[in-house]
């Protein structure tokens, strides 16, 4: 492939960087007990988490790299997002 | 209104888990709307999100220089003038603290006299992270970096903070604000505000390093709430030079602020330092009595 | 054609005018400000309508011009000196991020000792900075330089910025006649700026990204091929300027009686005028003695410089630079091109900081050159030393 004249490159190839090979805990939604506040979407530094068609959400493990944000900012009538420990 | 589902920062970048910026940064362009060339300086950001050629920006984006942000913002600004297209599209740049309160300060003054119409957002982590951890015109009080290490002869950083906020006022720029990530709705309606006045504004956004800081990167939000809640982070916004808003909280002291993070260990290690806490707390007190945080 | 008798500078900000920059951002420093105090009263007037970015330094004059490129405008800056000192930084990186940009350098010396006067220091220490570097040697080559400059660095196969140089004060204050084409003229030749690639929210790209020790080296390479394949573009387009204009520059060197001489003289810029009298001179004395002119200095033609050299029997290069602990810049470039010939090359620093050089200094040069002693600083006040 040629190189992007001016160090320049087109949108989307960060994502051929998987940065979920970085984790050592990892997220899990309940999504029984989520309220769809949407604040683990909006704060995920990642951008890895997205809205269903359904409203609710899902979190991509290519790219979560486990900080916890998601969990620790879940509002505390819902808490439906929980960290464990990768098994590697 | 701010268009909550504008996803401009891609997955895959590589900046710390738990990183504020990159938090910030999503915030921060979700405000902007479509439409934005976004103007980067070298940084955190920069390194994190451009490594070529993985692109994690979904909108136009340059990086040039350190220092050069504001005026290559400048440009682009005198170009889509003449080509008709400034009221299509929109400049935003987003840099480090050290490229904006620091080594941007010349060219970011020249663009703010000049008046151009770009906004500049400052992701403030208090100190040269890209780089590891040195100090920076903005890092505050007794804060311990690489270069202002505490020590036997030393609390830390020796200096409060620049501020740039005030500086820019003076360049009569028509909004600026303080924001912080920990309040995405407040920070995303800064920036769409910014966006859509006219001439140069400015908006610095508290954006806690858990890497540079020393804390969970879980907490970061936590952290950016504690700040604003002690008074250490006062967000305001001034429109032509006179507060419209503050955010009032019921202010608490700055001890736990600065106790859950590692960079103020040696206040609180090997014995409380009185005498220093109580000179960041004049600090908390004096933006208090500046911004009127406290609710009645 | 019709010849006026105007400042170097102002020719140069009318025949800025004439290629239509959209943006011109620059920042004033002697010998450039007439160039562009110019172009601002012919914004101001509206005979130009473009931008002028009245910017707080050198440094972001040229970081306005990045942005202003990127985002799909031609471009215009000035400077010299300290200025191009000042935006070093921006130099390199404008070039690495392969934007079409013309500026203008008003060649000035560098301080320490501070001095506003001539010699070609200033952009001679931008030598390895990937820039195409074009020396004029009068005020109509100035001219006619900056046009051909759009037409080389906006090519898509080159998107490369230039410097057109030209001595300060000896060139950018002194009045000369010029040719300044019509509007018609320099319209056709070069066409509206068509950008390779500009900042565009309907097809976003991200411009000036990082390389990593995978890329880097790649990246170099294909700016050194760029600089290369300039040189044939200069060859194409000068001749199409020559066809346009009548004068032709599809020559990247210039012989001046050089066919038959024994000793070349080799020099950049204005005293190449000075030379061509005070050889017209020499030869009229019987010797025969020829010059050698580099308008093109990056990319360097080695080449053309080896066979245009090839029969004489001595090189004496003018240099009004010094790379200090080494030679003149220009005669360690021409040693290299002369590289196994045998022929031996002189070296003369001179001229420095607006030191005068006259028609008996080259004639006192070439005298030093036929007994072999060179390689010296030319003309230092002996009572000094």
């Amino acid at each position: 492939m040629p190189l992007g004249i001016g160090c320049t490159a087109r949108p989307g190839q960060a994502r051929n960087n998987k940065t979920g090979s970085w984790r050592v805990f990892y997220p899990v939604l309940e999504k029984e007990k989520c309220t769809k506040c949407g604040t683990c979407q909006l704060i995920c530094p990642e951008g890895c988490i997205s809205q269903m068609p359904d409203k609710t959400y899902e979190i991509d493990l290519d790219f979560c790299k486990g900080c916890g944000m998601c969990a620790e900012e879940c509002p505390d009538k819902a808490k439906a997002i929980t960290m464990y420990k990768e098994e590697k | 209104m701010v268009d909550r589902t504008i996803e401009n920062f891609d997955c895959g970048h590589r900046a710390c888990g738990g990183c504020g910026a990159s938090s910030a940064v999503r915030m921060i362009l979700k405000g902007a709307g479509e439409n934005t060339i976004v103007v980067s300086p070298t940084g955190c950001l920069e390194v994190f999100s451009t490594p070529y050629p993985e692109t994690a920006w979904k909108t136009p984006w340059i990086h040039s220089l350190f220092e050069n942000a504001s005026a290559v913002a400048s440009g682009i600004e005198a170009s889509l003038k003449k080509q008709g297209r400034l009221d299509k599209e929109k400049i935003l740049v987003i840099g480090g603290d050290g490229a904006t309160v620091d080594i941007g300060m010349l060219c970011i003054s020249g663009a703010f006299e000049r008046g151009h119409d770009f906004t500049y957002v400052c992701y403030d982590n208090e100190a040269y992270m890209n780089t590891g951890i040195q100090r920076s015109g903005a890092t505050p009080y007794d804060a311990d970096t690489t270069t202002s290490p505490s020590g036997a002869c030393s609390t830390g950083n020796n200096r409060p903070k620049k501020d740039l906020p005030q500086i820019l006022v003076a360049h009569s720029s028509p909004y600026v604000a303080t924001a912080t990530m920990a309040y995405p709705m407040d920070l995303m309606k800064k920036v769409e505000k910014a966006m859509n006045t006219p001439g140069p504004c400015y908006i610095q956004v508290h954006a806690p390093c858990c890497t540079g800081w020393g804390f969970d990167g879980a907490k970061t939000m936590e952290i950016g709430r504690m700040a604003v809640e002690c008074g250490l982070w006062p967000c305001y916004e001034m429109v032509d030079g006179k507060i419209t808003s503050v955010k009032k909280v019921k202010r608490v002291l700055v001890d736990e602020y600065l106790k859950a993070q590692k960079r103020f260990r040696h206040l609180f290690k090997p014995t409380r330092n009185d005498a220093e806490i109580a000179k960041i707390q004049a600090i908390a007190d004096a933006n208090t009595a500046k911004y009127g945080i406290d609710i009645e | 054609m019709t010849l006026q008798i105007m400042e170097g500078s102002i020719a140069v900000a009318e025949t800025v005018r004439l290629c239509r920059p959209q943006v011109i951002s620059a920042y004033p420093i002697t010998p450039q400000t007439h160039i562009v105090e110019g172009l601002a009263s012919i914004v101001a007037d509206g005979r130009l309508d473009a931008e002028y970015i009245c910017v707080e330094s050198e440094f972001s004059a040229l970081s306005a011009c990045i942005g202003a490129s990127a985002a799909g405008s031609r471009v215009y800056s000035a400077t010299t000196s300290q200025g191009l000192a000042l935006m070093a930084e921006v130099v390199f990186n404008s070039a690495g991020m392969r934007l079409p940009i013309v500026m203008g350098i008003a060649n000035r010396a560098i301080s320490a000792p501070l001095s506003i006067w001539n010699d070609q220091q200033d952009s001679i220490m931008m030598r390895d900075s990937g820039w195409l570097q074009f020396y004029a040697e009068d005020n109509q080559e100035a001219v006619d330089l900056h046009i051909l400059s759009y037409k080389i660095c906006e090519d898509h196969n080159i998107l490369l910025p230039a410097f057109v140089c030209f001595d300060g004060f000896i060139l950018s204050h002194v009045f000369e006649p010029v040719d300044i084409p019509s509007q018609e003229e320099v319209d056709e030749f070069l066409g509206p700026f068509t950008p390779y690639q500009k900042l565009n929210v309907k097809d976003p790209i991200s411009f000036g990204m990082y390389a990593t020790p995978e890329y880097y080296l790649e990246f170099r390479y294909e700016h050194d091929q760029a600089v290369h394949r300039a040189a044939d573009a200069m060859r194409k387009y000068g001749k199409a300027f020559g066809e346009k204009f009548g004068r032709d520059y599809s020559e990247l060197v210039e012989g001046y009686r050089l066919e038959d001489a024994d000793i070349a003289i080799v020099a950049m810029g204005s005293i190449c005028g000075t030379t061509k009298d005070a050889i017209d001179e020499m030869r009229a004395e019987g010797k025969k003695v020829g010059l050698l002119k580099i308008r093109c200095f990056r990319p360097f033609p080695a080449a053309d410089i080896a066979k245009a050299l090839a029969h004489v029997n001595t090189v004496a290069v003018l240099d009004k630079n010094i790379s200090l602990g080494a030679k003149g810049a220009v005669a360690i470039e021409i040693k290299e091109a002369c590289y196994g010939s045998g022929i031996p090359v002189y070296d003369y620093i001179l001229g420095l900081g607006g030191r005068d050089v006259r028609k008996k200094d080259i004639k006192k040069i070439v005298e030093l050159a036929e007994k072999g002693s060179g390689d010296m600083f030319y003309g230092l006040r002996e009572e000094l030393l």
